[in-house]
């Protein structure tokens, strides 16, 4: 990874090498979102078994910002419980806010990498986009 | 032609923000000084409503704002300025035409024409009347390169075809159609011809005479005038038959309890209180433009757009969409970079203290007829210079390397 990477390194890294970014057969609840201003999308695919998240995967068209934030989402809530899940949720959508404390950030572990995002603004919707299609499929779960 | 007023120096956000390289000048344009102060004189000196009042100052108003009106007919070369209608923007004036034109003039099974690469404002006024109507709507496909040719334009056109829309420079290609050729094979066919100007006003003279067109509409912001003004000229014989688009204050002649009679043209098609201020900074723009004279802009237009141009082709990974000859651009040079999302490429570029477009720049057919889900875009005006360019260049070569890809 070079030195002057623009996201720094961990978003960059999920971005070339997302672990999560894969079709998901086993699936059991799927769910479609779109950022209509720039017309990227996500499909994300969640294996929901005895009450928890058992896997998780995503496809789709976005910016670094979308997909990092969709990988390490996954990587977060796989082995949850759809409310943990939407505890996460709730709690990312407050570091975007900019209004986390530090121990919230450091619960959001390696998400806490994207907290940069508060100060862009133009960016904020693509960070959001697979945690909004998230609690929509939780919620109509 | 005036030399001096080709320079940032004209231009006070250039004189705010120092570092700033301004790149989006098809979204919008900087406003000139003059420009500027033209509107606060409307305001500071001559501010009643137009058009109204029976005093000095309403008549002070409204010679400002029909005195805009001739330098706006005198710009595009139309006959009278009963043709001109002023609108908020490009975006209006089309809608204008698809509405009252439209309702009047479409029935069902009539065919409606459009280039695949036209702005949404080009497009959804047509779809929405095509659904109302029953109509069809038709596309107009170009080559990759952005080319309508007559051949596939005589092909589209059936008997049923009533209207033809396209725009004289494409926002994304940058590419000038052949609007005259065009509106002659239109006419052939009975079919009326809409142009969209709102990327050729700033860069390019128009005669609409010349030109043949029935309809045309651009904005007055992307030509150095304020946001909030945009003209729709029209052949006066179509005018006369339209109906109103919007209803109200200073647009009817007559009114009683059970109907009305509407006012002369163009005012017409103008209800309510006018954009008095922004028309006479439209006048200033286009004063402004004519003194520095098409060709220099043209000229100094060309020249930054093939220095850019140029050196893009060098570049490795950087795909130009559109002609492979700067010439055919106008100051829009569109583009993607391999495996980097236009949006990461616009928040580099900004962290550079560079403001280009990136998206689907209101073109979502063109970009899935292109099979690209989005792009970024740099289009330049007269006022940029060489060092803008070279910024430009500096960033746009670090893109992939700061995305974490080898060069
Ligand atoms: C080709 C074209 N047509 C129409 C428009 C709409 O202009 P406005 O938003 O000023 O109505 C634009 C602006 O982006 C454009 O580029």
């Amino acid at each position: 990874m070079t030195a002057d990477s623009f996201y720094g390194e961990v978003l960059a890294d999920h971005n070339l090498h997302p672990l999560h970014k894969h079709e998901l057969e086993c699936a059991t609840h799927c769910c479609k979102g779109l950022n209509p201003t720039c017309g990227d999308n996500i499909e994300l695919n969640l294996d929901i078994r005895g009450g928890v998240i058992t896997d998780g995967s995503f496809t789709g068209i976005g910016c670094a910002v979308s997909q990092a934030s969709a990988d390490i989402m996954l990587e977060l809530i796989i082995g949850k419980t759809p409310d943990e899940a939407k505890h996460i949720a709730a709690l990312f959508r407050k570091m975007i806010a900019g209004e986390a404390s530090d121990e919230e950030i450091d619960e959001l572990e390696e998400a806490g990498a994207l907290q940069s995002i508060s100060k862009m603004p133009a960016r904020v919707k693509c960070a959001l986009l697979s945690w909004n299609t998230l609690e929509k499929l939780i919620d109509e779960k | 032609m005036n030399n001096d007023l080709i320079g940032k120096h004209n231009f006070p956000i250039f004189e705010k923000y120092k570092d700033l390289v301004y790149l989006d000048s098809s979204a919008t344009q900087q406003k000139p000084q003059r420009v500027i102060d033209a509107v606060t004189r409307y305001y500071s000196e001559l501010n009643a409503n137009p058009l109204r009042g029976l005093y000095e100052l309403s008549v002070k108003a409204t010679d400002a704002y029909e005195g805009a009106r001739e330098s706006v007919r005198r710009f595009i070369c139309a006959q009278s300025t009963k043709e001109i209608v002023f609108t908020r923007n490009a975006s209006e004036s089309l809608n204008l035409i698809a509405y009252s034109w439209g309702q009047a003039n479409i029935t069902q099974g009539d065919e409606i024409l459009v280039c695949i690469s036209e702005h949404h404002s080009n497009l959804l006024p047509w779809q929405v009347l095509a659904k109302q109507k029953g109509a069809v709507l038709k596309f107009l496909e170009c080559d990759k390169s952005g080319l309508y040719t007559a051949k596939a334009l005589e092909k589209a056109l059936t008997p049923r075809t009533k209207v033809f829309a396209i725009a004289q420079i494409s926002n994304i290609f940058g590419r000038l159609n052949p609007i005259k050729e065009f509106a002659e094979i239109a006419h052939k066919n009975g079919t009326l011809i809409v142009c969209d100007a709102a990327q050729s006003a700033a860069h390019i003279p128009i005669d609409v005479q010349k030109l043949g067109v029935d309809f045309l509409a651009f904005s007055g912001h992307k030509m150095l005038a304020p946001m909030g003004i945009g003209v729709l000229y029209a052949r006066q014989d179509l005018l006369e038959k339209m109906p109103p688009f919007l209803y109200g204050g200073e647009m009817i002649e007559y009114v009683t309890r059970e109907g009305a009679t509407y006012a002369e043209l163009p005012h017409k098609f103008e209800a309510g209180t006018v954009n008095a201020g922004g028309a006479v900074g439209l006048a200033a723009a286009i004063d402004y433009i004519s003194q520095l004279g098409f060709e220099a802009v043209q000229k100094r237009e060309d020249e930054l757009t093939a220095l850019a141009f140029e050196q893009m082709k060098e570049i490795a990974h950087i795909n130009i969409i559109g002609a492979e000859d700067a010439a055919e651009h106008h100051g829009i040079i569109t583009f993607t970079v391999d495996d980097v999302h236009p949006h990461d490429i616009a928040a580099i570029f900004d962290a550079d203290g560079i403001a280009i477009r990136a998206g689907h720049h209101c073109a979502q057919p063109l970009h899935e007829y292109l099979e690209i889900p989005s792009s970024a875009r740099m289009s330049l005006a007269f006022y940029n210079d060489e060092t803008d360019i070279a910024r430009f260049i500096a960033t746009l070569k670090t893109i992939r390397r700061r995305m974490g890809y080898d060069s």
